[in-house]
C-alpha cells in the first residue's frame, strides 16, 4: 500500500488512508474507488457544524406541522375541490411528504427522537420552559373538523383561510430559529428551512391571491 | 474529396473505449432514435463508480475534488480563459481544462460559504455568500450569534490577478445576503460593473447590519423585502464596491391569470372609487367590492335596522365602517397581525439572468418570471410578468440567442428532493417555455427530464446554458441525479431531448445529495460541476440531431470567459462549418431539394481547395446562386441565411 499525497495539506483524523490522484480519464487508479467513498463521507461528517437543541426541536415540530398539511391537503379530491386547489394540494403532498423525509433522516443522522409523521403536539422552548404545544399555525380540532365538512367552493375557501394560517406559521418558526444563536448553522439545517421558507411565502402569495378571487368573484380560482 | 467532413458520423467505438479505460461500464446508446428502454433507468449505485449512460455525448474526464474540497458540496461554475472555477460550499477550485480530458487544479481555496456561486470578469472573481454560517475570515467554525461582526453574507470580491493567489479585496455585505449574483457590464460604462444580488434568506437583524428591515414595504419603505440589490465595483478600485441601489421590481405585481402578463388594476381602481365603488384591503391589496355583494349586504342593513326599499346614505355609511370586518371574516384574515405578512407577490428574485446584447433580464422570482428592461443597469424595470398555472417556483431564466424566446426552470424541492420519479408530473419541477413578442411573453409548453430517476437521487430542473449551434436554440442543462440532458427548444411548444449523460445513484439505500449542480457549453466542451464527484468534462458527438458541421460551428464560438447568468450572444466566424451546418439543417428539415443541397455542399467543397481571390470569387458565385435557390426553398429563410453565410465567408476570405 502507498500512498498519494494532494498538494496541499490533507487533513489528520483516521489512520492511514489511501486517496485517488486527482487525474483524468485513462488514469491508473491506485487505490479501490471504495476508499475514497470513505473519505468523501468522512470529511463531509466531520465538517458538519453544531446544531442546538433549537435546531432538533424545529425539525420534529415542522414534521408534525408538514404532517397537517398533507392531512388537510388529501381532503380535497373527496370534498370537491376546484382544479387549481387540487393542483395546489398535489404540490404540497408531495413536496411536504420528500421534506418529512429529509427532517427525519437528519435528526436520525444525530441521534435524535424522530417523530412519526402526524400532526401532534410537540416540544417547544417558551419563555425558557419546554412544553408540548401544537406548532405556530396548526389547526384546532374545530378547524380541522369545519374544514372536512365543507364542499366544493366553501372547502376551496376555508382550505385557503387555514392553508394560509398554517403557512404564516410555518413562516413563524423559521424567523424565531434564525433569531436563536447558534441555531441553523448546519448546512442542510439552514437549506431546510430557508428552502420552506420561500416555498411557503410564495405559496402564501398564491394563496391569497386564489382566495381573493373566491371572495370577490364567488367562483373557483 | 476534401478532408472536411461534410456528413455526420456516429462514433460508438470511441465512446466505448474511453469508457473501458475509466473502468466503468458505461452504456452508450446507439445513435439514432431515443434510446428504449432508457438506458438511465436502473443504474447501479456508486460515489466514484456508478453506472454510466450516455447518448450522443462522451465522457473526456471525470475529476474527484481535491482534498479538502472532499466530502463537501460543489456548486455553480464560472470560466475564464482556459480555466473553469468551480464553487463549493467549501470554497472554490480554479482547474486549467486546457486540455478537457486531463484538468489540472490551479488553486483550491478554502473559505466556507453557501452556496459560493461564482463569477468572474477580468481579473475580478465574485462568490456569493447566503448561509449563518459564512464567516468574513473564511474560518470554518460558522457564527454562533444571531448577531455577530463576523459574519459574511453577501459577496465576496477576490482581484485573481494571479489566479495562483487570489485576494480578497471587498466584501459587500447585503440584508438578506447572496444566493447567487449576476454580474452585469454595462456598454456605456468602461470603468464599472454592475453585480445583482438576489437574495432568498431571511433578513439580518437590524442589529448586524443597520438598515435591514423585514417589514412589507408600505410599512417601512426601507425593506429588504421586495427588492434586488444592485452592487456597483469599479474597477480600478474594487475595494471601493458598494450597495448603490434596490429598485424595487416586485411592487404591484398581481397574479396573472394562467401564464398572462400582469394586469394593471391601478387606474380601473381609481376610477371605480370616485364613482363611489366600495373597496376594500385584502391581503394588502386595495379591491372594489363587486356590487353584487355591496347590494347584499346593503338589503342585510336595511334589514337589519328593521327598515324596507332602497338603502340611505346612512345604510352606505354604515356598510364602509363595516366591510373590513366582513371581508375579514371571509378571508380569515387578521387585520393587524404581524403575521399577516408581507404584499402578496415574490420578495426577491432566486436569480436573475442578464442579456446586456439585447437590453433585457429574465428574472426568476418565486412563483413569477419577470422580463425587466436593462438599458439602464443600476435600474431595472419589470415590463413583463408571467406565473403558472401549476405552481412552480422559478429558479432561472435562460433567453435564446435571438431574444425571442425565454426560459424559466422551475427548482421545485430546491435541489435536494427526488422529483424526477415516474409518479412526478411532467409540467412540476420542468422548464416553462415561453416567447418573446415586443416584452410580451407567451407560454408555449413545458420540458423535463424525459427518463424516470430513483427516490434516492435528488432531481429537479437547474442550471445549463445554449449550445451554440447556428439557426437552433439548443441547451444543455442539469438536473442533479437526474444528469445532464442536452435538448432542442426551437419549436418550444415541442422541445426535444437529443443528447444525455447521467450515473446511477449516489447511494442506492438514501437520499444522498450528489449530480450536476451546473453544466455549461463553453469553448467546445461541455463542464459539469457534480455536487459529490467533481468535474466532468464531456462533448457533443454527431447523431442525427446533431451533424458533425453543426458540432465544428458551434466549436467556432470562442469566449474569453462565461458566467452563465450573463448571457452572451452568439455571433459565429465565418468558416466552411457555418454554412454546412446549415444545409445539413436544411437536408434534415426538407427545407431546400436534395438535389441543390447537393450541389451546394460540392461548391463549398471545391471552394475550399482554393485559395485566396480564387476562393473568394468561387463563394461569392455561389452565394449568389444560393440566393436563387433559396426563393424556390421550402425553408426560404434557412436557405438565404446559408447563401448569406457563404457570402461572410467569401469577404473573410483574404
Amino acid at each position: 500500500m502507498h500512498r498519494i499525497h494532494f498538494r496541499s495539506t490533507m487533513a489528520t483524523g483516521a489512520a492511514a488512508l489511501l486517496l485517488l490522484a486527482a487525474r483524468g480519464a485513462g488514469a491508473q487508479a491506485a487505490t479501490k474507488p471504495a476508499t475514497i467513498d470513505y473519505v468523501a463521507k468522512a470529511r463531509a461528517d466531520s465538517a458538519r457544524l453544531p446544531y442546538t437543541e433549537a435546531d432538533v426541536y424545529f425539525m420534529q415540530g415542522m414534521i408534525s406541522h408538514h404532517a397537517q398539511a398533507i392531512v388537510m391537503s388529501r381532503m380535497a379530491p373527496t370534498h370537491g375541490a376546484s382544479p387549481t386547489i387540487l393542483t395546489l394540494c398535489g404540490r404540497i403532498i408531495n413536496a411536504q411528504t420528500d421534506e418529512i423525509k429529509v427532517m427525519q433522516t437528519w435528526l436520525a443522522d444525530r441521534n435524535q427522537m424522530v417523530p412519526e409523521a402526524k400532526p401532534a403536539p410537540m416540544k417547544m422552548k417558551m419563555n425558557g420552559m419546554v412544553m408540548d404545544m401544537m406548532m405556530p399555525g396548526m389547526l384546532t380540532d374545530a378547524q380541522m373538523k369545519s374544514l372536512d365538512a365543507a364542499r366544493g367552493l366553501e372547502f376551496d375557501r376555508l382550505f385557503l383561510t387555514y392553508m394560509i394560517q398554517h403557512h404564516q406559521g410555518a413562516v413563524a418558526m423559521v424567523k424565531d430559529l434564525f433569531a436563536t444563536d447558534g441555531a441553523g448553522q448546519d448546512e442542510l439545517m439552514f437549506k431546510i428551512a430557508s428552502d420552506a421558507n420561500v416555498d411557503q411565502t410564495t405559496e402564501i402569495a398564491r394563496m391569497q391571491k386564489m382566495l381573493t378571487t373566491i371572495v370577490l368573484e364567488n367562483r373557483a380560482p | 474529396m476534401a478532408a472536411a467532413a461534410s456528413h455526420p458520423l456516429a462514433r460508438p467505438a470511441r465512446a466505448r473505449l474511453a469508457a473501458l479505460a475509466l473502468g466503468i461500464a458505461a452504456v452508450a446508446a446507439p445513435a439514432g432514435a431515443q434510446p428504449n428502454p432508457d438506458p438511465r433507468v436502473g443504474l447501479k449505485a456508486g460515489l466514484m463508480d456508478a453506472a454510466e449512460a450516455t447518448w450522443n455525448m462522451r465522457v473526456l474526464s471525470k475529476t474527484p475534488p481535491s482534498a479538502k474540497f472532499l466530502g463537501s458540496t460543489n456548486s455553480d461554475m464560472a470560466f475564464t480563459g482556459n480555466y473553469v472555477i468551480q464553487g463549493s460550499y467549501n470554497g472554490y477550485q480554479i482547474w486549467d481544462i486546457t486540455n478537457p480530458s486531463q484538468p489540472s487544479l490551479k488553486i483550491a481555496n478554502y473559505c466556507p460559504a453557501s452556496q459560493s456561486d461564482v463569477s468572474v470578469y477580468k481579473n475580478l472573481l465574485f462568490v456569493s455568500s447566503e448561509g449563518t454560517a459564512g464567516r468574513i475570515d473564511c474560518g470554518a467554525q460558522g457564527v454562533k450569534e444571531a448577531v455577530s461582526a463576523d459574519r459574511l453574507r453577501g459577496v465576496r470580491i477576490f482581484d485573481i490577478t494571479d489566479l495562483a493567489n487570489p485576494k480578497n479585496v471587498a466584501n459587500v455585505q447585503s440584508c438578506r445576503g447572496s444566493h447567487t449574483h449576476t454580474v452585469l457590464v454595462d456598454p456605456k460604462d468602461k470603468d464599472n460593473i454592475y453585480v445583482y444580488i438576489s437574495g432568498s434568506a431571511g433578513v439580518r437583524p437590524d442589529a448586524e447590519m443597520h438598515g435591514c428591515v423585514n417589514a412589507s414595504p408600505d410599512k417601512d419603505p426601507n425593506s429588504a423585502l421586495f427588492r434586488i440589490e444592485v452592487i456597483k465595483v469599479p474597477l480600478a478600485h474594487p475595494e471601493q464596491a458598494a450597495i448603490v441601489s434596490s429598485p424595487r421590481i416586485f411592487n404591484d405585481l398581481v397574479q396573472p391569470a394562467t401564464h398572462g402578463m400582469a394586469p394593471d388594476d391601478k387606474a380601473e381602481l381609481e376610477a371605480a372609487k370616485a364613482k363611489g365603488a366600495f373597496t376594500a384591503v385584502i391581503f394588502g391589496n386595495e379591491m372594489v367590492v363587486p356590487a353584487r355583494m355591496t347590494t347584499a349586504m346593503l338589503d342585510s342593513i336595511v334589514k337589519a335596522r328593521g327598515g324596507s326599499g332602497p338603502h340611505t346614505a346612512a345604510d352606505s355609511a354604515t356598510l364602509r365602517t363595516a366591510m373590513p370586518g366582513i371581508i375579514a371574516k371571509l378571508t380569515g384574515e387578521k387585520p393587524g397581525d404581524d403575521h399577516a405578512g408581507p404584499k402578496p407577490g415574490p420578495t426577491q428574485c432566486h436569480d436573475i439572468t442578464v442579456y446586456p446584447a439585447i437590453g433585457y433580464a429574465g428574472g426568476a422570482c418565486e412563483g413569477y418570471g419577470l422580463l425587466l428592461d436593462i438599458k439602464d443597469p443600476m435600474h431595472p424595470v419589470r415590463i413583463g410578468a408571467v406565473a403558472d398555472s401549476n405552481f412552480s417556483y422559478w429558479h432561472s431564466a435562460t433567453f435564446n440567442n435571438d431574444g425571442t424566446k425565454v426560459l424559466f426552470s422551475d427548482e421545485w424541492g430546491g435541489g435536494g428532493a427526488p422529483k424526477c420519479r415516474a409518479s412526478d408530473p411532467k409540467q412540476w419541477g420542468a422548464d416553462a417555455l415561453f416567447t418573446i413578442d415586443k416584452g410580451v411573453m407567451k407560454f408555449q409548453g413545458y420540458y423535463k427530464l424525459p427518463a424516470p430517476q430513483t427516490a434516492n437521487e435528488n432531481c429537479v430542473a437547474h442550471n445549463g446554458s445554449l449550445i451554440p449551434i447556428p439557426g437552433r436554440d439548443v441547451m444543455v442543462q442539469a438536473f442533479y441525479q437526474g444528469g445532464i440532458t442536452v435538448f432542442d427548444w426551437t419549436d418550444a411548444a415541442h422541445a426535444k431531448e437529443i443528447a444525455f449523460f447521467d450515473r446511477g445513484p449516489v447511494d442506492s439505500t438514501r437520499m444522498a445529495m450528489g449530480g450536476s449542480w451546473s453544466v455549461y457549453w463553453y469553448n467546445g466542451v461541455i463542464v459539469s460541476s457534480e455536487i459529490a464527484r467533481g468535474l466532468d468534462v464531456l462533448e457533443l458527438q454527431p447523431s442525427e440531431f446533431i451533424s458533425r458541421n453543426e458540432i465544428d460551428a458551434a466549436k467556432s464560438v470562442k469566449l474569453d470567459y462565461l458566467n452563465a447568468q450573463g448571457q452572451p450572444k452568439f455571433v459565429w466566424p465565418a468558416t466552411f462549418s457555418l454554412p454546412r451546418a446549415y444545409l445539413d439543417q436544411l437536408e434534415r428539415g426538407k427545407g431546400q431539394s436534395a438535389d441543390k443541397i447537393a450541389s451546394a455542399r460540392a461548391g463549398l467543397d471545391a471552394a475550399e481547395k482554393l485559395s485566396g481571390s480564387a476562393r473568394a470569387e468561387a463563394l461569392n458565385k455561389l452565394a449568389t446562386q444560393l440566393h436563387t435557390d433559396a426563393r424556390s426553398a421550402t425553408d426560404a429563410p434557412k436557405a438565404h441565411t446559408l447563401a448569406f453565410a457563404v457570402g461572410d465567408l467569401a469577404k473573410a476570405t483574404k
